[in-house]
């Protein structure tokens, strides 16, 4: 009996890793106010090294040191909610500027008011993408945004001049196509990309996205539907992202594309490729360009560290410092998002005078709907999909959309 | 385990306990000796019930629960997660997509499972025969299986381009014209099935393969005898024995074949124009996309009680052929 009794223990023992295997892990944060966690989606060369080094140094002049993370971008809004979840939150964290009022109204992040900080000199649409009920949330240091690539070898061959109104991009696209090249390449993809690279061509049309099946976006969607029917643009553009469409045009497989500075580096390597940036065409001469803010804000989440709090503002002012704006644009290919800046560093950089004014009259995706903005960016681009691969005409397809 | 319980108890219990403390201790179940055994039945059981109820009951009674609650991005901080009644349920129904990736889904499944198993036996019954670089061949079968799928996709997205796809550039130099088996909305799903067909051939082909090994071959020189042989020779033995292995296939592969995500997002991310769009990928997209955690999970319990159904079909299947 006795030993029967003491193999009760025995069991007991045997079976409580089992159990507790699942609560083993150390999140790892550090509770002193030494260490910062910081977290981001630059994955990828050269924008990691160039953060991490601002960061580092930033927090040198903080006193505090930087544990930088970068996750993919695809998986940081996920860690971020469960991160929320556990409590666990970064002391500073990378937000695409499209996400910062969900995640604001979660109620994870400080205004950025608490802490000192403000908004004051900022662009408007850098301001309004971080704005959540009355309150910013996030700055930016610098914005980027889209233009029109184009190949200048293929345009002098044909002949043909940057186009900056649709009916000269048609004409364009339509001259340019030749062989196994397309004229346009852009991404109206199942995706928020798609809708993003949409956005130019409906906002700079006086479209809007609180009424999709408006006359002005469907003239746009109609522009898109054209390019694609008369063989000026591939009908592959439904599937392919922004990667793809920057792939076809260093191939030489499209003689003008839309897309953004951050293609740079990639385009740059190609030594046969000679190219020019323009921005979007308009639909007619004199109509201003309207384009989507695009970039990432940095905010601060609620740690319940109030020293930690502290000095993570710090960092933050540092990161969207005058120096650091200017320093971050030059070697991102990005844009200062403070208005004073923008003259001088286009002085600086001419190759960046196109995006500088397009920057600087951009609008952000989230300006007018907030959070309901992704509810309307799979409308528009469902309507995108709709009209390009099935042929319903432009009109119908958005009102689908808008209706479903 | 009970001979020794009691071998042992016997002699020992009765010297150590004092009779007075026995007259008035309760006697409780697991004091009696059948009460032990059951509770230590119970001990060994536990490490797996403990398992099953945190890595399955937890995660789908909490998906459950999520299909009844408005559970969005703000609920992962504030944990408030409203109750939302049968509201995800209407929204996801009454959406103009459902329709459409119901339709998806079960032509998706009927046809690769249909093709898989059609080419899987083929294939298998072909393979019985032995024959020099058997093996090898078989090895090289599996192929398909061992490459992750998100690499197979993006290589299949390549070979399926519009533009310059090997497909379509072979397709163009016979004159057969350049389908857009991507773009094309009444090609995007064929082409989706097509690859998942490839995909799932190999699956087929171990398990029916296996299967028939264990078929005894004197059963088809007894057949022979009767003058069974051939097509008479697979209907009267080779069927009626691989019909449990058969179910098996079919019940997984149909399990297997809703659920598939990772192989339609990387072809045509559900488009275009949601000519490819699954139940699995229209949840995955509420989800991951919309952040509407709610709906995503209202269609993901969809999903998983059509699972249930042919999980149930399969246990069924088993327990008739253990029966009989």
């Amino acid at each position: 009996m006795t030993r029967r009794r003491a193999r009760w223990p025995a069991t007991l023992a045997l079976l409580a890793p089992l159990t507790l295997a699942g609560c083993g892990g150390n999140n790892g944060v550090p509770d002193d106010a030494g260490t910062l966690r910081v977290m981001d989606y630059y994955v990828d060369q050269p924008h990691k090294s160039i953060y991490d080094r601002t960061l580092k140094a930033c927090g040198r002049r903080a006193g505090v040191a930087i544990e930088h993370e970068s996750v993919p971008n695809a998986s940081l809004i996920p860690k971020t909610l469960q991160q929320a979840a556990s409590r666990t939150l970064p002391d500073l964290l990378m937000i695409d500027n499209p996400d910062v009022q969900q995640i604001a109204a979660t109620g994870a992040l400080h205004p950025i008011a608490d802490q000192g900080l403000s908004a004051r000199g900022y662009a408007r649409s850098v301001v309004d993408a971080a704005r959540h009920r009355g309150k910013v949330y996030a700055l930016q240091p610098v914005a980027n945004t889209i233009g029109l690539f184009y190949d200048k070898d293929a345009l002098a061959e044909a002949g043909v001049k940057p186009p900056t109104t649709w009916d000269e991009l048609k004409a364009a696209a339509k001259k340019l196509t030749s062989g196994d090249r397309y004229g346009m390449a852009f991404s109206a993809a199942a995706t928020y990309e798609g809708t993003w690279q949409f956005l130019p061509f409906m906002w700079s049309n006086g479209g809007d996205e609180r009424k999709l099946a408006s006359p002005r976006n469907a003239d746009a969607l109609r522009l898109w539907a054209d390019l694609v029917r008369d063989g000026s643009a591939s009908r592959s553009v439904v599937n392919w992202g922004q990667t793809d469409v920057s792939d076809q045009f260093a191939a030489g497989k499209a003689a003008m594309m839309v897309n953004g500075p951050w293609q740079l580096p990639v385009l740059d390597e190609k030594k046969d490729l000679d190219y020019g940036v323009a921005g979007i065409p308009v639909p007619k001469a004199g109509d201003t360009s309207v384009v989507p803010l695009g970039g990432e804000a940095w905010a601060l989440p609620r740690t319940g560290n109030a020293e930690r709090e502290a000095k993570a503002a710090k960092v933050l002012r540092c990161l969207t410092s005058d120096a650091n704006q200017l320093a971050l644009a030059a070697k991102r290919q990005t844009v200062p998002t403070k208005t004073a800046l923008m003259d001088p560093f286009a002085g600086k950089h001419p190759e960046m005078r196109e995006f500088t004014e397009l920057v600087r009259g951009s609008r952000a995706r989230t300006g007018e709907l907030g959070e309901d903005w992704p509810a309307a960016a799979t409308k528009i681009y469902t309507a995108l999909q709709t009209a390009l691969a099935q042929g319903v005409d432009p009109r119908q397809a958005l009102r689908e959309a808008e209706n479903d | 385990m009970t001979d020794v319980a009691k071998a042992s108890a016997k002699p020992s219990a009765p010297p150590l306990r004092k009779p007075a403390a026995e007259a008035s201790a309760p006697v409780r179940w697991w004091h009696t000796q059948r009460g032990r055994e059951r509770l230590f039945h119970l001990l060994f059981l536990l490490p797996a019930l403990l398992y099953l109820v945190a890595f399955f009951g937890y995660p789908v009674v909490q998906n459950l629960l999520m299909g009844f609650q408005r559970y969005g991005i703000a609920t992962f901080y504030t944990g408030e997660a409203p109750w939302a009644g049968w509201d995800n349920y209407a929204a996801v129904t009454s959406s103009a997509v459902f329709s459409r990736t119901m339709l998806n889904t079960a032509l998706f499944t009927v046809c690769s499972i249909l093709a898989q198993f059609g080419i899987g036996l083929a294939i298998a019954l072909y393979f019985r025969r032995r024959f020099p670089l058997g093996g090898v061949l078989r090895a090289l079968l599996l192929l398909p299986w061992l490459v992750p799928v998100i690499v197979s996709g993006t290589v299949w997205r390549w070979i399926l381009d519009q533009d310059n796809g090997v497909l379509n550039r072979l397709l163009g130099g016979l004159g057969l014209g350049t389908p857009g088996w991507l773009t094309d909305t009444s090609l995007a799903l064929l082409s989706v099935i097509m690859v998942n067909i490839w995909l799932g051939i190999p699956f087929n082909v171990v398990l029916l393969h296996s299967g028939l090994q264990e078929i005894p071959r004197e059963l088809y020189e007894a057949a022979e005898l009767d003058g069974a042989t051939g097509r008479r020779a697979f209907r009267y033995v080779t069927w009626p024995l691989l019909r449990p292995v058969v179910t098996v296939v079919l019940v997984l592969g149909v399990v297997y074949t809703l659920k598939v995500l990772d192989l339609i997002l990387g072809l045509t991310g559900g488009g275009p124009a949601n000519a490819s769009q699954t139940l699995a990928t229209q949840s995955y997209h509420l989800s991951f996309r919309t952040f509407d955690f709610g709906q995503g999970a209202a269609l993901g319990n969809i999903l998983i009680a059509v699972s249930l159904v042919f999980a149930l079909l399969y246990l069924r299947a088993n327990r008739r052929a253990v029966d009989e």
